[in-house]
Formats: structure tokens, sequence, C-alpha cells
């Protein structure tokens, strides 16, 4: 039987802000690891291996053993390296809450974000209006509180953190200003870019607008 | 009981999502009480304690809501911990993804098919959805086969997260095959999974809990007749 390779692999895709939240999971928690950039036109034999039943990134592969999901490679990571810091409170309540306002991200920001970056005329309005509604749900939640996590930077600022570079996108395609509709939750987006796992993840506003720009001109205005 | 201890279920009898608390607060012996509601004309109570989503199960431990059922079953699990039942979630790590995983799968594969088979009358809709959920079963067939080892749960000898999250979708299943002759837990396609819903049947914490399939096919009868009333969003989650 084969040894299973020793280590952390992480599959992923560099635009992907689900794979970003397991980059700055394991920066977080300083685990060395092999990053895999895939590409999603043409998935390797390893992806599919790994990750039969969804075949999407990110997964990561610690010891020969795979993980998908990123919230659960998030739960995983902090499990399993103990670091500085920890990412989940060790408070069942605090946990519960942490839990639920990650998933409202994974619920809510990916699609309706989606939804505005393919739209246009009234369809765009409402993605727009929607996603507004969304980032002051989260605003209110963050309140006064320095990260989501209160103190501590934890599981809800790590899964919402990669859309911080999308919000120029969002800006620029929906005509409004985060700055403007939701100021602590902007204040909150230049915060966390001080934390250098966060600064190290996280792409250049003008890739991620560089990026939809092109696909919006092929599939959109086309 | 002191105030802060007191345990409360808003919850409904039908929902999947619900029985799943009910089952987690069972296998822990948790005394609760609970809160029916009606979800087309939802109480003040369940307005303010989950005023994101304002849908069931909400669990109110003391006067904190806990909300999203597989959230819920953690915290009863990491609550209750030393409470001498079995755990819900594995010890080890990885053992714990993937749990986690396939607990999620049943909620984005398997249970939105579920809810377009009750909701819609739309053929079309309802055609993909009935392949969708075929699908989705095959590959839960598949997961129990690698998570049970040979034994009768999802948890081995016990059952566990995977156990608790697919919990009363069978008695959903049952309803689907009286309403549309169509079976979805099929002896020869998921022998494994037919044999895993009558060994759940039996576990002391989900017998009372389980729907009767009679009582889901007259329920989805009422919510056709609903929706023709009403547009309004009553699904539970």
């Amino acid at each position: 039987m084969a040894v299973p390779e020793k280590g952390v692999k992480l599959l992923d895709s560099w635009i992907s802000p689900f794979g970003q939240r397991c980059r700055i999971a394991l920066a977080e928690k300083e685990v060395e690891y092999e990053y895999n950039e895939e590409d999603l036109s043409k998935k390797s034999d390893l992806l599919l291996k790994s990750n039969p039943v969804h075949k999407k990134i990110p997964v990561i592969i610690h010891d020969g053993k795979s993980i998908c999901e990123s919230l659960i490679i998030v739960e995983y990571i902090d499990e399993v390296f103990p670091g500085k810091t920890n990412i989940l409170p060790s408070d069942p309540y605090a946990r519960s809450h942490a839990r639920f306002w990650a998933d409202f991200v994974d619920k809510k920001v990916y699609d309706s974000g989606s939804k505005l970056l393919k739209s246009k005329g009234k369809e765009l309005e409402e993605a727009n209006k929607e996603l507004i509604g969304i980032f002051k749900t989260l605003e209110t939640e963050l309140g006064e509180k320095k990260y989501f996590g209160d103190d501590a930077f934890g599981l809800v600022d790590i899964a919402f953190a990669p859309f911080t570079s999308w919000f120029y996108t969002f800006e620029a395609f929906g005509g409004f200003s985060v700055e403007e509709e939701c100021p602590k939750l902007a204040a909150w987006g230049k915060r966390i870019k001080e934390r250098e796992s966060v600064a190290k993840s996280l792409h250049e506003p003008s890739k991620v607008y560089d990026l939809f720009s092109e696909i919006r001109k092929k599939f959109v205005d086309a | 009981m002191a105030k802060e201890d007191e345990v409360k279920l808003i919850g409904v009898w039908r929902s999947p999502f619900v029985a799943r608390a009910m089952i987690a607060l069972n296998l822990k012996g948790v005394e609760y009480e609970y809160l029916p509601d009606d979800l087309f004309n939802k109480s003040e109570l369940l307005l303010k304690f989950n005023p994101v989503y304002k849908l069931v199960p909400v669990l109110i431990h003391g006067d904190k809501p806990v909300c999203e059922s597989r959230i819920i079953v953690e915290y009863i699990d990491e609550v209750w911990a030393s409470s001498g039942r079995p755990s819900i979630l594995p010890a080890d790590p990885y053992d714990r993804a993937i749990a986690r995983f396939w607990a999620a799968y049943v909620d984005d594969k398997l249970a939105p098919h579920c809810r377009v088979l009750v909701w819609s009358n739309d053929e079309k809709s309802i055609a993909e959805a009935k392949e969708q959920l075929l699908a989705a079963v095959l590959q839960l067939e598949e997961a129990f086969v690698k998570c049970s080892k040979g034994k009768s749960f999802f948890g081995g000898d016990t059952i566990n997260f995977v156990d608790i999250a697919l919990g009363s979708f069978p008695s959903w299943m049952k309803a689907f095959e009286i309403i549309m002759g169509i079976n979805f837990l099929d002896k020869t396609k998921t022998p494994r999974l037919v044999e895993w819903a009558e060994c759940f049947r039996s576990v002391v914490a989900a017998k009372e809990v389980l729907p009767e399939a009679e009582k889901l096919v007259e329920y989805r009868k009422f919510a056709m007749a609903a929706r023709r009333v009403t547009v309004a969003d009553a699904a539970t989650k």
C-alpha cells in the first residue's frame, strides 16, 4: 500500500474567494503548504480524485486525505493546527453565532454578487439593491466591533474577507459606494488588510475588476 | 430549572430541519419545551429570535437563540458534551470534516429538490427535481457504504451528524412515492439506505420525531391548495 504523502496541499484557483478563505486560515496558523493552481476548464486528475462529488476547488489534501468545502476546510485547519490564534472561539454559543454569520456570507454574498456581475438593466438594479441589503445586514452584525469575532479575527472575518477585493467591482458595475452605504463595513475591510494573512491572500481590486470586465464584455454586453 | 438553562424549540412537525434539532436534543436527554409555529402566520417569538431568515427551527437556550439546523445540532453536541450520551460529531478532525461534508450535501443536493416536490406545480421543475433527487440518493448510498464501514449507521454503531441530517427525509421520500409513484429509496438501487432508514426509524431519539408518510401526503395536498391562495414564503429550513 502506498504511503500517503505528508504535508498540506491546496488545490485552488487564484480568483476564488472560497480558496482565499483557506489561504487566509493557513496563513493565520502559519502552516506551510503547496499551492496548486487549477485550470477549471481542464480539471486535474488530482482534483477529480480528491473531490469526486463536487469536482470543485478549494480542496486541501493533508497527509493524503482530502477535505472539501471552504468553511469545512477552515474549521478543520483550526482544529488540526494550533497556531497562535483560534479561528473559532471556545464558547459553544459564540461558536454557533460565528457559524451562523459565516453561513450567511456563504448563502448570500456570492450568489447575489454574481447576479450583479452578470446582469444589466432592471435585473442589475434589483441585484444591486439586494447586495446592498446583504451588506447592511452584515454591517449591523459587525456594529462597533473591531472584527466580526469581536477582538479576535475569526471565522466570519475569514468568510467575508475575500469579497472585500470585489467591492470595487460591485461598485463600478452597480453604481454605488460601499463607503457611503456601509461605512463601518468599509472600515472593517481596510482594517483586516493590516493582517498579514489577509494582505498576502487578497488580490488588488483592480485585478478583480479587470477579470470581470472582460467576462462582462464577452457575455453580458455582447 | 434555572431560567438560563431552559431550552425551547420553535418548529413545525413536518420539517426535516426541525426534526434534526429534536433528535439531537432527545439523544442528549435534554428536556425542552416545543413551541409549534404557524409558518403562514409566523409568531412574534419566531420573528424576534430569527429576524434574518424568519425560519424554523430556532433553539432558544435561556434567552439566546441558535438558528440553522446543522448549527443547532453542533451547538447541542457541544453544550451537552458531558451528558454521558454518545457524541454527535466524531472526535477526529478529519472524520468531523467528512461528517460535515455529507450533512452539507444533504442540504445542498437533496433538500432543495424535496422542497420543489412539495411546493411546485410546474411540470418541468418537478421532472428536474425528481432526476436530481434520484442522483443525490445514489450518491448518498455510496457515501453510506464508505462511512458506515459495514455497520448500521453513517456513524457506525450509533447515529451521528449525517444520520441526523438525513433523518426524516426518507419520510418525505415515502410520501413522494405515494403521491408520484416513484421509489426514491429503492431496494435494488439503494439497498443500504433502505436498511438504514428502517434502522433509523427504531432509534429511540428519532422514533417519536419522524412523521408518518401518510400525514405528509395530507400536508402536501394542503400545501398545494394553500399555494393557490397565497405565494407567501412558508418554506422551512
